[in-house]
């Protein structure tokens, strides 16, 4: 076969779905035709080869059989078969006003706010994102029976609640819009720093986000945020080959071969920061992006300008003044003024349940001198993490304090 | 359109509110109320007295078993509420969020079921 069903499959299913989902209303009778119309392309492009727009040859299938299958209940006086089919014959063939894509008006369905957190995320893979259950499930750790009814739930809940498909007003659009970078980002962070288990990323899920955030920015190009979260996203992921050693440990920011980033992602994430901080409309994801291009910039550690980090941590507090916010603002504090000055501040958080807050303290405890009490707190960060490879990493660091060694750095 | 419950929770052994906002609130409710009657929101509302004023009544073996209440022993009981149409929840929210500045409270959003299909 010259074409991949599969990956066409991914990068359409989203699309059919969301333009059926309009028409009928209904996504369950969305999916089932749009899968049922795969299933038919599976068996006939191989003898006929492959039309000429493949999604569109998926839709129109998948439509016809949605109406074909919807003609046959609504026969046998199937209420919600006719009433399917009356939602279709309502639709203009195509929507009025301003061009808008089928599938952000389901991207904010999927993230709608009266569903929990776990579900959004579970919908958008699924509906957009054309992962199949079990993929998503694995992704996330839970058993496929959990994560099947976790979508029936959230389906259903869609459905009997009424929550709308539609793009939501602008009134409503910040909160909204905010709900929606959240869910892809915690699939980009579920997939960078499995939280749990030893591997240390699953680049499939980080990929998957990136798409994610690629379409939105096309969907959405006037949204600052939007391309902030784009940018955050492919400047991190730049480094996933540079994070870990050929042994699978962990490597730190400054002790990254810095050859090893992807020169690609990084002009592109810097080339997005950029746009998106020109319309001056800055938020948490934009300075976020920007603080990873500063990083990105410096072709070695030592070269990194820590005092415009620190300054950009400084405005970060103001949008998103949290802990962990906090945490990595004294990490540049450190660098600009000095550890003494950052201890104090990191001591004034109430971050004991994160690991990395007790990793940090040990850090400048150690490049304080003070390596019984860096010993301790390398021990509370053991205590609470639960990622084999980072707990190797902190073990080694803690071995090393031990050792009463000035660390692995000065 | 749909219909909605928008139901109050009031919270047991939470201090009442002092003698000087009660009828603010009062008031506040009412515009609320005619809002919705004006809007052709409004399908029935009521305030509920507490919920030891309560009786259960069920059946058991047959027979009719009549208890004190109320029948959830939770903290949280209902205190009233407003039952509107709306095209959609993003519609009924638009209501709960106005009924909860007016009344005071947190307000909670179901949908109800259809009519049952013959």
């Amino acid at each position: 076969m010259l074409f991949d069903v599969d990956e066409i499959f991914r990068r359409e299913y989203g699309r059919s779905v969301a333009t059926l989902v309009r028409s009928f209303g209904d996504i369950d009778v969305a999916e089932e035709a749009v899968q049922e119309a795969f299933l038919v392309a599976v068996e006939r492009w191989p003898v006929t080869g492959l039309p000429p727009n493949p999604g569109g040859w998926i839709t129109t299938t998948a439509r016809n059989r949605a109406i074909d299958r919807l003609r046959r209940e609504a026969s046998r006086h199937d209420r919600h078969a006719q009433a399917t089919l009356l939602h279709d014959s309502q639709q203009p063939p195509e929507p009025v006003g301003p061009v808008t894509d089928d599938r952000l008006r389901l991207i904010f369905t999927c993230c709608h706010p009266s569903l929990a957190p776990g579900a959004q995320v579970a919908l958008t893979l699924r509906l957009l994102g054309g992962l199949q259950t079990p993929e998503i499930a694995r992704a996330f750790l839970v058993p496929e029976p959990t994560m099947a009814q976790r979508l029936v739930r959230a389906k259903r809940k869609i459905s009997a609640a009424g929550i709308p498909y539609r793009i939501p007003e602008d009134a409503e659009l910040p909160d909204r819009l905010r709900a929606v970078l959240a869910v892809i980002y915690l699939v980009f962070n579920e997939g960078y720093s499995a939280s749990v288990g030893d591997a240390l990323g699953r680049d499939d899920l980080c990929a998957e986000a990136i798409r994610l955030g690629r379409l939105l920015a096309e969907l959405m190009p006037d949204e600052p945020e939007v391309g902030g979260l784009l940018a955050l996203m492919l400047l991190t992921h730049s480094r996933r080959h540079a994070r870990s050693a050929p042994d699978g440990s962990l490597v730190l920011l400054p002790d990254q071969d810095r050859s090893r980033w992807d020169r690609a992602l990084v002009e592109e994430g810097q080339a997005r920061v950029r746009t998106s901080l020109r319309r001056n409309l800055p938020g948490p994801y934009q300075i976020q992006a920007a603080i990873n291009a500063v990083h990105s910039d410096a072709s070695n550690a030592s070269e990194t300008d820590w005092a415009q980090i620190l300054e950009l941590y400084d405005q970060l507090m103001e949008s998103a003044p949290t802990p962990v916010v906090g945490l990595n603002r004294a990490v540049a504090l450190a660098e600009v003024v000095g550890p003494t000055e950052a201890l104090e501040v990191i001591d004034g958080l109430d971050l004991a349940g994160y690991h990395l807050f007790h990793a940090a303290r040990a850090d400048l405890l150690q490049r304080l001198g003070r390596s019984a009490d860096a010993v301790s707190a390398y021990g509370a960060a053991l205590a609470i993490a639960t990622n084999d490879t980072e707990r190797a990493f902190l073990e080694q660091r803690r071995q090393a304090a031990v050792e009463g060694g000035p660390g692995l750095r000065p | 359109m749909k219909q909605y419950l928008l139901s109050v929770h009031m919270v047991e052994g939470q201090a009442p509110p002092p003698q000087e906002e009660i009828q603010p609130r009062y008031d506040s409710v009412e515009v609320f109320n005619k809002e919705l009657q004006d809007r052709g929101a409004w399908v029935f509302a009521g305030g509920l007295y507490p919920p030891e004023t309560a009786t259960v009544v069920r059946l058991r073996d047959g027979e009719v078993l009549t208890t004190d209440g109320p029948f959830a022993e939770t903290k949280e009981q209902l205190g009233g509420f407003w039952v509107v149409e709306a095209e959609d929840l993003d519609g009924a929210l638009v209501w709960a969020a106005k009924g909860s500045r007016a009344c005071g409270a947190p307000v909670e959003v179901r949908p109800f079921q259809e009519l049952p299909e013959d």
